[in-house]
């Protein structure tokens, strides 16, 4: 009974992971660009719930309905300008923006408001959960993270398959000159993508600050742990990005019922054994991380 | 000297490439071409491998900048216009190589093809009478498909867009006989709508039997303007392997 | 083709290949002068210059092996931090082994260069961002690793044993000195290395990794190699830190700050040249300094001057010097000087941008 928790929890903290991996997948899918900064922008999405929220007049939980389309605005305007600009260099120069992207907007973050823990507000809900039996429980506010995961990305998933512009995002992520060739304006597209990954990526920093305290370097691990789901389930599918997710949080939550220290580590150590031995991950296509 | 001659009735320019210099880093690529296609016309250019053909067409999709030179589509010069607004103009080109968009299907590859199109004669309903075999097949993903049928695909694809000048990169490369006698099928119906067609070949006998005109590429220069009719085939292979040869006994000479 | 091996038009006269721009003695007066300052640097400058010329020194360390690394063998690393903190609790290990700590250090370069080796066998697996990536998830793994082991402090942390029979002042000295040693031979080491068969390996495999293959260069194990010298070399500075500031805690030592400052300093002093990120290293620290009552400000700063020269200076501060005077302290490539073409290449250079370059090929 006790494995059957470790593996519910284990499920409840990957959807939560598949919904901050799948920006980063979507950003190296199209762009080839891992976002080093992906983590923090997380991180900012929480800070705004909490400190923007007020501003406008709402309470904290219903912040994301302001904050995600301008995350993705934010996403489509700093992927055209910034990340266009180091993508048109080469990835060396791609890699060490996102980074510097990420040490400026985390001691920023530092500075304006200090390095005091902050939680989004959502009031009682929080702590109540369903008691399943005597050792199963399912908190509330993590069953809904969960079902947004798989509702995000299953829009996702379809608005790929089925609408002229996930047509072009594949597209382009096929073959961006041929893809020019038809007349598609690929800087566009990949602007459209930023701005679908930031989007995903204010959601799940939002569902992050009600779960979690968060603090300004608070992004670093996710961004690590959303890396870990994307290569673990594999790159280039969305429900790979899934199932990695659950897996690393079913290997987590292992880890931390032996010993509360070992709960990354054991995260950490599956992603390097999948590494050792399915580089391309459970879903991916073989080859696929030699870009 | 830019190809015009006395058999080929003079027709309304759409394609106006005037003393292009194309390189890549520090190598030359295209050393000051000129040429012009016509509507309705074909225009086959012919050379070895590194002769320059495909940097040519790709600086005239807009996929590569050229150095000196200008392009000029329908009277409007479009030397620094952006590749995607190209397509929209009406100039397609067909790479080399196909690249088609492997994760999509058959549809798929046609309707990213028609998203930016013009109005005109082609879409994917008229692509279909063209191949036909394309129907049954249209869900299946591009990967699956023969050479020779991703070659029909890729065609297809910047067929839909209406264009009216069509660049073809190496069609015949990789396909048999057969197969590439079909894809060439479909020319004169290309052609019957005004299009003018560039296109690129190293099957030289291919290249003629379709050409209206034809321009000869060595080591990015033109070494040879002419309509088949009036170029031997002398002429021809001097002009595609260069006539100073000077080690090695003249391989340019046939029976 | 009855040509067998074409004469060199370099041969003809005016044309002679050569290292660099002026006479080896000038590099090796300087070197000498420059070591005798630093050597004597206790005895002339106060105890707080010292303090932070220590530190300065450590980075210096921790920024050459970044860039040989990354500007040189085309590997970026946001990891290396992993390093630091294993040499130091390396160190920490031995001394409380008994182990004198200046003694201690050259076996925490060696423990970490013996760690360094089996990781990249799963590292190689990746290339470009994920291989970046997974060296931060080794060193996360490296730090939750020590965290759980008592010995060496947990969490907390520990002091650093067998400095205690030392006077401050003299701890003071002797810290600066090691921080001196470890860094000027790292400095030069790398010197060495990038101006021998090692290095020429390095710069092909960086322009063409194919062609430098099918030339007979063992690319993968001098990846190897490199990789685990530039783990050595953080080894060592995590070594010295740890002697710097004895008490030695998990969230220092494994800091991310570290990554960040050694990949900042590189990009904006220079990626690829030697005299780059120690250039880098200076601005740093005088930024450092003078906004020392702003908080976290100069790092927010150093970060977007960083950014901004990725993207429209890469070859950075140095980059720019060395383009324009064709100037170089620590030549590493040749130079093929044909006195009559000079003057026009000069012209020809200022108007490319990087990284083509017809004279040098010390890139």
């Amino acid at each position: 009974m006790i494995w059957v928790n470790v593996v519910v929890q284990g499920l409840l903290v990957g959807g939560f992971y598949a919904l901050f991996a799948c920006g980063l997948s979507l950003m190296f899918g199209v762009m080839k660009v891992i976002n080093l900064a992906h983590g923090d922008m997380a991180v900012v999405a929480a800070y705004a719930a909490v400190f923007l929220a007020p501003k406008l007049h709402v309470a904290e939980v219903w912040a994301f309905i302001v904050i995600v389309p301008l995350f993705a605005l934010v996403g489509y305007l700093l992927q055209r300008t910034l990340l266009q600009k180091a993508i048109d260099r080469d990835p060396f120069t791609t890699l060490l923006v996102t980074f510097g992207l990420s040490v400026v907007i985390e001691n920023l973050l530092l500075e304006i408001y200090s390095g005091n823990g902050q939680s989004v507000n959502i009031g009682a809900l929080i702590a109540k959960s369903w008691q399943v039996n005597s050792i199963i429980y399912v908190s509330y506010v993590s069953l809904v993270v969960l079902g947004a995961a798989v509702v995000v990305l299953g829009a996702l998933q379809l608005f790929l398959s089925r609408t002229s512009t996930g047509r072009l995002i594949r597209a382009v992520s096929d073959d961006r000159e041929a893809a020019q060739l038809c007349g598609a304006n690929y800087k566009h597209i990949f602007g459209v993508a930023a701005a679908i990954a930031f989007a995903t990526v204010a959601l799940a920093g939002i569902a992050y600050g009600i779960h979690t305290e968060f603090f300004p370097t608070s992004g670093g691990g996710n961004l690590l742990y959303a890396f870990e789901a994307v290569v673990i389930g594999g790159i280039g599918s969305l429900w790979g990005t899934l199932i990695g997710g659950v897996a690393l949080g079913i290997a987590q939550e292992f880890g931390a019922h032996f010993n509360p220290a070992y709960q990354y580590l054991a995260g950490n150590i599956l992603f390097l054994v999948v590494l050792a031995i399915r580089p391309q991950g459970l879903f991916g296509r073989k080859g696929s991380l030699n870009e | 000297m830019d190809g015009a001659s006395k058999e080929v009735p003079p027709r309304a320019d759409l394609l106006v490439v005037n003393e292009l210099s194309v390189y890549h880093g520090q190598l030359c690529a295209v050393d000051n071409v000129s040429l012009r296609v016509g509507e309705g016309e074909v225009l086959a250019i012919i050379g070895a491998n590194g002769a320059g053909k495909s940097t040519l067409l790709f600086t005239i999709a807009g996929l590569h900048r050229q150095k000196t030179g200008t392009i000029s589509y329908r009277g409007d010069d479009i030397s620094r216009l952006v590749a995607h607004r190209r397509v929209r103009r009406g100039i397609s080109l067909v790479p080399e190589g196909r690249r088609l968009f492997n994760s999509l299907s058959l549809e798929e590859n046609l309707k990213v093809g028609s998203h930016k199109a013009a109005e005109g004669p082609f879409d994917i309903a008229s692509i279909y009478a063209l191949f036909p075999w394309m129907v049954d097949r249209r869900h299946q993903k591009v990967l699956l498909l023969s050479g020779g049928e991703q070659q029909a695909v890729a065609i297809g694809r910047a067929l839909v867009a209406n264009p009216k000048v069509l660049l073809l990169d190496e069609v015949s490369l990789g396909l048999a006989p057969i197969v590439i006698e079909r894809l060439y099928e479909v020319i004169p119906d290309i052609v019957r709508q005004g299009i003018g067609v560039l296109l690129v070949e190293q099957d030289v006998a291919q290249g003629l039997r379709v050409a209206t005109r034809v321009h000869c590429l060595l080591e990015g220069k033109t070494s040879l303007v002419g309509t088949p009719a009036e170029l031997t085939s002398v002429e021809i292979e001097h002009a595609y392997f260069g006539s100073d040869l000077h080690d090695t006994p003249s391989a340019s000479e046939t029976s | 083709m009855s040509d067998a091996t074409p004469t060199l038009p370099l041969a003809r006269g005016g044309v002679s290949v050569e290292r660099s721009s002026f006479s080896p003695i000038y590099t090796l007066v300087g070197t000498l002068i420059i070591a005798v300052f630093f050597t004597a640097a206790p005895w002339i400058l106060p105890a707080s210059w010292v303090s932070i010329l220590s530190n300065f020194f450590i980075l210096v360390i921790m920024a050459t092996m970044w860039n040989l690394l990354a500007g040189y063998a085309g590997m970026v690393s946001i990891g290396q931090q992993g390093f630091v903190g294993l040499g130091a609790y390396a160190m920490l290990y031995f001394a409380i082994k008994g182990m004198n700590p200046f003694v201690a250090i050259p076996f925490a370069i060696v423990t970490c260069a013996i760690l360094a080796y089996p990781i990249t066998y799963l590292l190689f697996r990746l290339r470009g961002g994920y291989f970046a990536v997974a060296t931060w998830v080794v060193a996360d793994s490296a730090m939750l690793i020590i965290l759980s082991i008592a010995l060496l402090g947990g969490g907390t942390g520990r002091y650093l044993p067998g400095l205690s029979n030392l006077s401050p002042s003299q701890l003071n000295h002797y810290t600066y000195l090691a921080t001196w040693v470890v860094a000027f031979v790292v400095v030069v080491a790398t010197y060495f290395i990038l101006r021998s068969r090692l290095g020429l390996v390095l710069s092909s495999m960086r322009d063409n990794e194919t062609a430098a293959r099918s030339a007979g260069a063992k690319v993968t194990s001098t990846r190897r190699l490199i990789y685990v010298i530039a783990a050595a070399g953080c080894g060592a500075a995590g070594a010295v830190l740890a002697i710097s500031q004895p008490f030695v805690q998990p969230g220092n030592a494994f800091n991310l700050n570290w990554a960040a400052e050694m990949l900042f300093v590189s990009m904006i002093g220079g990626l690829g040249t030697i005299e780059g990120p120690i250039l880098g290293c200076v601005i740093y620290f005088v930024l450092q300094q003078s906004l020392q009552n702003y908080g976290a400000w100069y790092l927010i700063i150093f970060g977007t001057v960083a950014v901004i020269i990725a993207i429209w200076q890469p070859r950075g501060l140095w980059g720019a010097i060395r383009d324009r005077f064709h100037f170089e302290l620590l030549p590493v490539g040749y130079r093929v000087r044909d006195k009559v073409r000079v003057k026009k290449v000069k012209k020809q250079k200022r108007s490319e941008t990087p990284p083509a370059s017809v004279v040098t090929t010390s890139e």
